[in-house]
């Protein structure tokens, strides 16, 4: 096993031109935000056929992925590369240094920005949207903003990130321009905002004032300098202001946002946003408070009820939704809340379980939001009760929509297993057995709320009567990246070991 | 030469202010006002550069040694301010070169040039001055150029606006006056060091008292301070777009200035927090503008105004960062002197493109320019950005050193307002952004994007509230250090 | 009767009350900037007044005497520019009134206020 990691190790690291780790990290951010001026300077107003910033697009996805990559290799072997840019305050500079865990959420990044660019192609042209090249340009800075944040080294430059990813997203909400989107685009804007303004921002501001730094650090900052109610009250701050984790009372903004283009939903709300979020709230956990710090004084214990309220919550508001996306983005917003419980748990294992949340869930939901884009795309369809004997119409597309839904709630053999196992290991360690009872309830209420829709697409009959019936898939640039993402859900099974690494080195800075 | 660069700041733009009435050639006049503003800046930044290495500058006029003869003293306070008000003034002067666009009356350009001019002089006069008195000369030049300049807007409400501004203005500049008059009585010197030396002694006396409450209200009323603030919306939204620019810019920030020195250099901190406990009257003040200014902002139906009360919460903001008499307080309050010139100056630029384009400053005119317009426009979410406090622009960083302040002082309800009042920003800049690029715009008119000529110089503002944002050392390390020589007394 | 001693103070503020509450109360343009001048004047009279030496003259050494007492010429001098700057701000204000005459054909404030729509 050993030899086999090094080996691999060794492979990540040493292919490609020879580049210093620092200048890595340099370049896997900047190379989303060049190929965002690239596309932006290439792009033709031609939104239909062949566009020169396909290729552009294309480009920079593999590019950005391949340098991640190679900083996986080192990352794994126990390097922490870091790069330090300037001090913008006194004491507090934009430095980036990547752990395990930062590193986790890279490579899911930037490893489902391919996919999701392709899918975009057929998406975009099959719904005849406007303005495509904006389109474009926005979501190559999210990624590289979603790479900032994960690559961070203190609090100052996540928060930097963390802002940017909010406002390069915005026009991504508000793409379609209509009254509907604009409305949810404030909605979104309001809450990510309000909270990170006001909560996030003075917690960070408290730490540093308190402790007098911002760096993550394995064990935590605080511990020392805040105590009791006073730990409790900052890390209430520190979680709710993470407005993108979606914990309730602050997750209006998940399913308002819904109203975006397809692609939008999928990486944004499936995969960088949101995880941006979680993964804030994990970080933090483990880097600023630090899990001895939590458990010792029982300070997250809270915040183990909450998100465990909001898991239940949001699956049961799912089961009411008939539109298919607001359904998912329900679904979205409890299972971010396995990650905030695997946090908020505070043992070794319930972290990991966290972290490999983060992957899986990535993996099933991207293909759960493609294949609701490519119904979409090739019947118009959005509400579930439509959708009667669609699996006939488009086999490809349901059957990946099968194989996610297995994954999202959690059975072998598909990824999701991996993490609902050590999340619920993780509960019976911290004793915490009321929660492994939601952890349970909540893997029957994901039954519920999903496969309904795989029956209803396959086994009733179409409730109109279509004339030739045949299969009418989406575009094949839509069909295939789905097909691509339901499959690494079984490797995700299969081969889990190169991120369960990665998680288990979660707190090794 | 270079000894005589403190007087040549003051006296270079106020001659040529004359002569440009001799040139009255409209283009003619335009380049010579834009090369003395840039001569400025260079004077400017030598005094900055010089002040850092050697320290104090004392200069003094006609062979009469301080403290009888008027002496221009330049610490790195003023020489900080004169760097602001000097830029502002160089970058505005050139916006829209070769284009004489509707807010420049016909025919009199060069007389818009030559009290253009004036106020700069006289801007700079206030800052650069140890003279108690001649700061109140300098004030009236100001004051009487900018009322003029604000009465050449188009619409017939400048008039009145500047009219207003001249009544509550020279209240404020007689009130500032009775007040150096009493610091006289008290004291029987006009200088400032010295006046600053003697007035320990009278600590007790009521006259030092009403001095005081004179100088702050007069000097309240010319900064906008909550209660005073009564001139402003209309004096910034009636003249004409430049003007707006320049004096949101610079000319509440010199008062700002001025209020600085009166707290911290003639009555010393200890003796007006301490002692008077001023800080209890400035908070609830400062907190109120940041509020109110940022409410009333939220349902305006002219940009110019809505920039308008949106300036006045933001002086509530440097007012705040002041009276926390604290290095991290008053640092803020100085760094958002500079950065605020950044952004509204910026954001005023912005709307005279708008105004350039369309003739018009009504929200409801402005839908959908956004696309017509995208430069321009992009330049204004960024201003507005800015405002918000969203890391990466200059105004996170003033709004840094506020919280951290606050927290310090273990003010936690404070800290909370500060944040909570950019909330309000985010809705009043959305709000209009939402209007630029959602909307459809009213009529197929042919709308162009701005000439490069005031492209560039919005974009270098705009661009400046991006870089500064992130490099601090050239703004907050020198406020800071401002600051650190200002408490020198106090821990 | 201290109080009543420093008289020149009292006729002062009553002056300067004078004024302000004229440019307060008035709605005629033209009234307030007559309120202004009065104000400014207060305050002029206030700095003569305090530069007044009992038995002082003008301090001018004549030949031969040395043990004169002097007024304070200092306050004096100062007046000299405020009265030039209370001169330039009425005449401002009086070619603001002019202007404001010819664009409303009016210039009580109430009348202006009136033709603005809402009270501004």
């Amino acid at each position: 096993m050993d030899g086999w990691r090094s080996w691999f190790c060794g492979k990540l690291s040493s292919w490609g031109p020879p580049l210093t780790p620092d200048q890595l990290i340099a370049l896997s951010i900047l190379s989303p935000a060049v190929g965002a001026l690239a596309i932006a300077l290439i792009g033709r107003n031609n939104d239909a056929g062949y566009n020169p910033r396909d290729i552009v697009t294309v480009i920079a996805t593999l590019i950005t992925f391949g340098f991640v990559v190679k900083l996986a290799g080192p990352v794994v072997a126990g390097d922490r590369p870091e790069l330090s840019l300037f001090e913008v305050l006194p004491g507090l500079a934009i430095a980036f240094k990547i752990e395990p865990l930062g590193m986790l959420f890279a490579l899911v990044a930037s490893g489902l920005w391919i996919p999701t660019s392709i899918y975009s192609f057929g998406y975009m042209r099959g719904h005849h949207e406007r303005h495509q090249t904006r389109f474009f340009v926005c979501f190559a800075i999210a990624i590289s903003a979603a790479l900032g944040i994960a690559f961070a080294r203190n609090l100052l430059t996540l928060f930097l990130f963390y802002e940017l990813l909010t406002f390069s997203t915005y026009p991504l909400v508000t793409h379609a321009g209509s009254g509907k989107a604009v409305k949810a685009g404030r909605s979104y804007l309001g809450i990510l905002i309000f909270t990170s303004v006001s909560f996030l921002l003075l917690a960070i501001v408290w730490t540093w004032q308190t402790t007098g730094t911002l760096e993550f650090r394995p064990g935590g900052i605080v511990s020392g300098h805040f105590e009791s109610s006073r730990a409790i009250l900052l890390l209430a701050l520190f979680v709710f202001g993470t407005g993108k984790a979606a914990l309730m009372p602050f997750h209006r903004w998940l399913p308002a946002a819904m109203v975006a283009p397809t692609p939008v939903s999928a990486l944004l709300h499936a995969v960088a946003v949101v995880k941006a979020g979680v993964f804030t709230v994990l970080k933090i956990i483990v880097y600023v408070f630090g899990i001895e710090f939590l458990t010792d004084g029982n300070y997250a214990l809270w915040l183990c009820y909450v998100a465990g309220f909001t898991l239940i919550a949001a699956s049961l508001v799912a089961l009411t939704k008939d539109n298919l996306k607001a359904r998912l983005a329900y679904s979205t917003i409890s299972q971010l809340s396995y990650i905030v419980l695997g946090a908020a748990l505070a043992t070794k294992t319930s972290i990991v379980g966290g972290g490999m949340h983060i992957v899986m869930h990535a993996a099933g939901k991207i293909t759960l939001f493609f294949c609701a884009g490519a119904i979409m795309v090739a019947s118009h369809k959005t509400e579930i009760s439509d959708m009667k004997g669609i699996g006939r119409q488009m086999p490809f597309t349901m059957f990946a929509f099968f194989i996610a839904s297995l994954s999202i709630i959690g059975l072998p053999p598909l990824g999701g297993a991996w993490s609902k196992w050590y999340l619920i290991l993780g509960a019976l360690d911290a004793q915490q057995f009321l929660m492994v009872g939601v952890l349970i309830v909540s893997s029957l209420l994901n039954i519920a709320y999903l496969l309904p829709i795989v029956v209803n697409a396959f086994f009733f009959p179409t409730t109109e009567v279509e004339i030739g019936g045949g299969i009418k898939e989406a575009p094949i640039a839509c069909v295939a990246s789905l097909l691509v993402t339901a499959f690494s859900c079984l490797i995700l099974f299969l081969y889990p070991d190169f991120f369960l690494n990665l998680a288990q080195m979660i707190g090794e800075f | 030469m270079m000894e005589q660069l403190p007087a040549l700041q003051v006296v270079l733009p106020l001659f040529s202010a004359l002569l440009c009435l001799l040139i009255r050639n409209k283009t003619a006049s335009r380049l010579f006002a834009v090369a003395v503003s840039w001569g400025c800046l260079a004077i400017a930044l030598i005094l900055l550069r010089t002040v850092q290495e050697t320290g104090i500058i004392s200069y003094h006029f006609g062979g009469w040694f301080p403290p009888l003869g008027i002496e221009y003293r330049i610490d790195l306070l003023n020489a900080y301010v004169l760097i602001i008000v000097a830029m502002i003034s160089a970058v505005v002067l050139p916006f829209g070169v070769g284009h004489w666009g509707l807010s420049i009356p016909e025919g009199r350009e060069y007389l818009f040039f030559c009290a253009f001019l004036l106020c700069i002089s006289g801007l700079l006069g206030i800052t650069i001055t140890g003279d108690a008195f001649n700061v109140f000369v300098f004030l009236e030049i100001t004051s009487l150029s900018s009322y003029a300049l604000i009465a050449m807007g188009r619409n017939r409400r400048a008039l009145r606006a500047a009219f207003t501004y001249l009544v509550m203005g020279t209240v404020g500049g007689t009130f500032i006056l009775i007040g150096i008059g009493m610091m006289y009585l008290e004291t029987g010197t006009l200088n400032m060091v010295d006046i600053a030396n003697r007035l320990p002694l009278a600590y007790g006396s009521r006259t030092v008292l009403v001095a005081f409450a004179f100088l702050t209200v007069g000097v309240g009323i010319k900064l906008a301070v909550f209660p005073l603030h009564h001139w402003l919306p209309n004096a910034y939204s009636y003249a004409p777009a430049t003007v707006s620019a320049f004096l949101a810019a610079t000319a509440t920030k010199v008062s700002y200035y001025v209020l600085v020195r009166v707290i911290f250099t003639l009555f010393g901190a200890a003796y007006i927090f301490e002692t008077l406990r001023f800080h209890v009257l400035l908070i609830p003040l400062s907190l109120l503008a940041m509020f109110i200014g940022s409410t009333v902002a939220i349902y305006q139906t002219n940009i110019k105004r809505l920039l308008a009360y949106s300036s006045i919460s933001q002086i509530g903001y440097m007012t705040l960062g002041l009276s926390f008499a604290s290095i991290n307080g008053l640092t803020g309050g100085l760094v958002h002197l500079f950065n605020h010139a950044l952004m509204k100056g910026g954001l005023f630029l912005v709307l005279a493109s708008v105004m350039h384009s369309i003739a018009s400053n009504e929200i409801d005119d402005m839908r959908g320019l956004g696309r017509k317009m995208p430069f321009t426009m992009a330049a204004f979410v960024l201003g507005g950005l800015s405002l918000i406090g969203v890391p990466g622009t200059v105004g996170f960083i003033s709004k840094w050193y506020l919280v951290v302040a606050a927290l310090e002082k273990g003010w936690y309800p404070i800290a909370v307002l500060i944040l909570l009042s950019s909330f309000l920003a985010v809705i009043y800049i959305w709000r209009v952004v939402e209007i630029f690029f959602f909307r459809e715009p009213a009529a197929e008119k042919s709308i162009k994007e701005a000439p490069l000529s005031m492209l560039i110089p919005t974009w270098i503002l705009i661009g400046g509230t991006l870089f500064f944002g992130l490099q601090t050392e050239w703004t907050a390390g020198v406020a800071g250090s401002v600051a650190n020589f200002l408490l020198g007394g106090l821990p | 009767m201290q109080w009543l001693g420093l008289w020149h103070y009292w006729a002062v503020i009553i002056l300067m009350m004078i004024g302000l509450y004229i440019v307060i109360a008035r709605d005629n343009l033209v009234k307030k900037v007559m309120g202004l001048s009065i104000f400014q004047v207060s305050v002029i009279m206030f700095y003569v007044s305090t530069g007044k030496v009992e038995g002082g003259t003008a301090p001018i050494i004549p030949e031969g005497g040395h043990d004169l007492v002097y007024s304070n010429p200092l306050p004096h001098v100062l007046m000299l520019t405020a009265i030039v700057v209370g001169i330039s701000t009425t005449a401002l204000a009086l070619a603001l009134i002019v202007r404001i005459q010819e664009a409303y054909g009016t210039v009580e404030d109430d009348e202006l206020n009136a033709i603005d729509g809402a009270a501004l």
